[in-house]
């Protein structure tokens, strides 16, 4: 009884691995019908639910265990209530799609489980091992999701691209932890970082090597330019709803195991990372931006901004300062708000049974449907950047970070990327709101409805209480420090 | 932190009147209309309750609040002083008679319409009122939003290019001043302005924030070469718009100036003001050239918004007490008579659906009240003493001779051009006989429009006998802009001496 005490900092991640076999039980076990899988998705929520309470309940501290393989402290907390509220709601976006397309089965939950579970053991990874544990958990069951709808080419094909580019990735990252392992003799960020601490790490070519090569496999995880290739055919062709989980959640928890890896494992080497983070940075915000302009399908548009989005948030670890850590968070935080509600959108773009992705196919809906066509813009210029919306602070203070290391050049090409990310942006907006009307879309399904005005009051009523916030991601990110 | 108070409630109060209309049924246009108007007269009300309390003799901030608001010493605070206070009272005037302008000529979304510029107004009024530097960026940035899509959705043909125009130029420019204003957040630990105005950035630092803020406030204003957004976007918008452009968001730049660039770097506003002074006589003269050639009437106003804005500029960096002062009367003049003429135009094209002036012609014989307000408004343009024209031009002109004779000189013959394009434009809309026969059956002004007008013909021509009001009440402040800088600029000349 003692034993199972002492881990209770396990006890969420136990908690979806146990309900994810159950709910897996019960669906095997009932005849199959919709019903079930609905019930079993509410079940699923439900647990999601408990686990994000169970992780409220822990008290401050940090924790370890598995001989600090596994650590739980207030950063791994703060980013797993955000990736299982990412989670949650994915999922309840999921539900009415599901049904309409007749895909809704209850192995989705159960996947959604276990990958959230994978989620929160690569935010608590504090070892090389339990990375890679947690990681292969989360995409084991991303592949599969990205297939869900096995019936359709495209579907099969985003899975099945999905998991080639993934294993290579994750072939590269398992290089890059071997050479680490070899040149430091430990497979523990503390021992890492000891070791990286020394005078003259910054020239230990192994080390070095190592460590570009697991950057690689992570910059793959959060779509990072020149690691993005696969998001846009994947974003593109895979279900809607998982397209939305796809860019909520495990880019939070890939960011996240990035930033333990980089400012708590390689702090020592912190030139040498930075120069890749910053190129990383780069890359994405300016191919983000350009890439984006020419997409029509708006899942694809949404690839490319979340390309764009990423690299703006690695400008807050291209700093390696507290401040820019608490500026990754916060945004990391907007940016999930944003892309559910943008996500709802997509799914609320319907006529009849017929799903449409097409950017012109919301010409003139601010004549049919205003508040949709509002919550969408909205989002629209808040992913933008433009004040007053929640956007605007998610990037200052990510630059407010960068300015305050005088990366400059950093700086100032990733507001000029934001005119220009801008301006793709807005076209949307355009078509909205200036073009002709077309046909009306279906009526908003309840449930999108309730995640996408939630989204919008959050990106739209940010400003009015911001502080907590930033507060609550300064405190998280000491642990880092 | 002395919570909320009079100036939130003028910035806000907007804000609760487009909550009002948006839960009003689409088809009640007539009840949109009454909201918008009742919300902008009582906006007004506080707002001219808030120039009667302001107390002239002091040079500070006044009905100073501040609340906690994103944390790291960057606070919700507003005030005002003698140079914002002003731009406060314009905006809400403004904004009555744009939507008593619009009652009839748009009848397309009238919901949406009326939110937009209420919203639009509460981010106008926080530009003025806010005293936090991020808020203020916050404010100047938010406005994009609804302007873009006023011109976007009740624009003219090319209103697509030029709302995209707008945004993205207007965009451009801040984002750089975004930065600065990072750069100093860390420099000085805060962004409350007024602390700001007393620190003293290091000669080579400020030499960057201010080119990052000239970015912005020259692409606002807008200065020669980077003018080209505001003739697209000014014949594109509707009436009301094209007002509120040339009223109020034109003047932001120039407040911008005088609350940030002037005061908080001295020393590199004395060396770049050779660099204002030059790109101010180019817009003087070679604008005021283009708009002699226009064939749209908007597009003529435009361009002669730009020359007037040179004025503005010439007045602020001639760092007189005069020229500043000319300067802010030149920026309130400006915005009465812009707005005017820009609403004279509207109601001849509510009636002929062009902007082109030779589709006018005679117009005097059918609407002889209109040719008279239109007359008062050319020559308030033209700077014609005895209008508030003449008040705004000629101290900038003084403050200009003072800096430099060449450049007050160059900057007279604006003067000289101003009066060659409005009255070649007035006598081309105006006189003759009416050729054209969709003219014959033209009506004069109605009630609306002359309820519209005649506070705009007093105002002008007050101002332009009795100017006191308005000066009184932006002196102490100028006095003590000016002294600052000149205080600046000699500890720095005696650092060098030594």
């Amino acid at each position: 009884m003692d034993q199972l005490v002492a881990y209770w900092p396990l006890f969420p991640e136990l908690l979806l691995a146990v309900g994810a076999m159950v709910l897996l039980m019960i669906g095997a076990f009932r005849p199959e019908r919709e019903n079930t899988a609905e019930a079993i998705g509410w079940l699923a929520i439900l647990i999601l639910l408990m686990a994000g309470w169970l992780l409220t309940q822990q008290p401050p501290g940090v924790h370890r265990l598995f001989d600090g393989a596994f650590v739980v402290d207030d950063f791994a907390r703060f980013m797993k209530v955000l990736t299982l509220i990412a989670s949650g709601g994915a999922l309840i976006l999921s539900f009415d799609y599901l049904r309409q397309t007749r895909t809704l089965k209850f192995e989705y939950p159960v996947l959604v489980l276990l990958a959230s579970a994978g989620m929160l053991m690569m935010i608590s990874a504090n070892d090389l091992i339990a990375l890679y544990l947690g990681l292969e958990l989360q995409s084991l069951a991303l592949y599969v999701m990205a297939a869900i709808r096995r019936d359709d080419v495209r579907s099969s094909e985003a899975g099945l691209k999905y998991f080639v580019l993934g294993a290579l990735s994750s072939g590269m990252l398992l290089y890059g932890a071997s050479l680490i392992y070899g040149f430091t003799g430990s497979t523990s960020f503390q021992a890492i970082a000891t070791a990286a601490g020394q005078a003259g790490a910054g020239q230990n070519l192994g080390l070095i090597i190592g460590l570009v090569f697991l950057l690689v496999g992570l910059a793959f995880k959060i779509s990072a330019v020149p690691f993005h290739m696969w998001t846009p055919d994947v974003y593109e062709g895979a279900p809607t709803p998982v397209t939305a989980f796809f860019s909520a959640g495990p880019k939070v928890a890939a960011m996240a195991l990035l930033m333990r890896v980089t400012l708590a494992g390689f702090a020592g080497t912190k030139p040498q990372w930075q120069q890749v983070i910053t190129a990383l940075a780069i890359a994405s915000m300016l191919l983000g931006a350009f890439a984006a302009i020419g997409q029509n399908n708006i899942k694809r548009l949404l690839a490319y901004s979340a390309i764009g989005n990423i690299g703006y948030a690695l400008i807050g670890l291209a700093a390696g300062s507290p401040e820019g850590a608490r500026g990754v968070v916060i945004y990391l935080v907007i940016y999930v708000a944003m892309t559910l509600g943008a996500f709802g959108v997509v799914l609320a773009m319907r006529r009849g049974q017929t799903m449409t992705e097409d950017i012109e196919e919301l010409s003139g809906l601010a004549q049919n449907n205003l508040a949709l066509a509002t919550l969408l813009a909205v989002l629209l210029f808040s992913l933008a950047g433009i004040p007053p919306l929640a956007g605007f602070f998610a990037k200052f203070y990510v630059f407010l970070a960068a300015v305050r290391e005088g990366l400059w050049p950093l700086a100032i090409i990733g507001v000029l990327a934001s005119v220009v990310g801008a301006y793709y942006y807005v076209r949307i907006v355009k078509i909205m709101f200036f073009d002709q009307a077309r046909e009306r879309f279906a009526a908003i399904q309840p449930k999108t409805g309730l995640v996408m005005a939630l989204a919008g009051l959050y990106v739209l009523l940010y400003v009015v209480w911001p502080a907590p916030l930033v507060e609550a991601a300064g405190t998280a990110v000491k642990s880092l420090f | 932190m002395n919570g909320f108070g009079v100036l939130s409630l003028v910035t806000f109060f907007p804000l609760l009147g487009a909550l009002l209309i948006a839960t009003q049924n689409r088809e009640a246009k007539n009840n949109a209309r009454w909201i918008a108007l009742y919300t902008t007269l009582f906006t007004l009300g506080v707002a001219l309750y808030i120039w009667a309390h302001f107390d002239k003799s002091n040079a500070g901030f006044q009905f100073i609040e501040e609340a906690a608001w994103l944390g790291g010493s960057i606070n919700y605070k507003m005030g005002v002083d003698g140079i914002s206070v002003l731009f406060v009272v314009l905006t809400a005037f403004l904004m009555p008679l744009c939507i008593i302008a619009s009652w009839e000529s748009i009848e397309n979304r009238v919901k949406e319409y009326l939110i937009a510029f209420l919203v639009l107004e509460t981010l106008m009024l926080g530009v003025f009122c806010a005293l936090d530097l991020v808020l203020f960026y916050l404010f100047f940035e938010g406005g994009l939003i609804p302007m873009f899509l006023i011109i976007g959705v009740w624009g003219g043909e090319r209103r697509v290019y030029a709302s995209f125009k707008f945004f993205l130029y207007t965009l451009l420019g801040s984002v750089l001043m975004l930065l600065a204003l990072m750069a100093m957040y860390w420099h000085a630990g805060t962004t409350d302005i007024p602390t700001l105005l007393t620190h003293k950035f290091p000669g080579g630092m400020q030499w960057w924030l201010w080119l990052a803020f000239f970015a912005s406030f020259s692409v606002k204003l807008p200065m020669w070469p980077m003018h080209t957004w505001l003739p697209d976007a000014h014949v594109e918008a509707p009436t009301a718009g094209s007002v509120i452009l040339a009223g109020i968001l034109l003047k932001m730049g120039g407040y911008g100036f005088l609350r940030f660039s002037l005061p908080m770097f001295p020393l590199a506003s004395q060396e770049l003001a050779p660099l204002v002074f030059a790109l101010s006589i180019v817009a003087i003269i070679y604008t005021s050239l283009v708009a002699l050639a226009q064939e749209d009437v908007k597009k003529l106003i435009a361009y002669s918004s730009v020359a007037h804005m040179g004025f503005v500029t010439m007045g602020i960096f001639s760092f007189t007490v005069q020229g500043v002062d000319g300067a802010i009367f030149q920026m309130l003049s400006h915005g009465l008579v812009s707005a005017a003429l820009f609403l004279c135009v509207g109601v001849v094209y509510d009636r002929m659906h062009t902007r082109s002036i030779d589709a006018y012609g005679g117009l005097v014989n059918r609407m002889p009240l209109y040719a008279a307000v239109f007359m008062v408004f050319t020559l308030a343009n033209v700077g014609l003493p005895g209008t508030s024209g003449f008040i705004g031009e000629f101290l900038s002109l003084i403050g200009a001779f003072k800096a430099s004779t060449w450049v007050a000189f160059l900057a007279t013959f604006g003067v000289v051009l101003s009066a060659a394009y409005a009255l070649y434009l007035y006598r081309r809309m105006m006189f003759g006989p009416i050729e054209k026969p969709s003219l014959r059956t033209i009506a004069d002004l109605d009630y609306r429009e002359v309820f519209v007008f005649t506070p705009l013909v007093l105002l002008v021509v007050l101002f332009g006998f009795y100017p006191s009001p308005l000066l009184d009440v932006t002196a102490v402040s100028v006095k003590k802009l000016v002294s600052g800088y000149e205080a600046a600029i000699q500890a720095a000349q005696a650092l060098n001496v030594r």
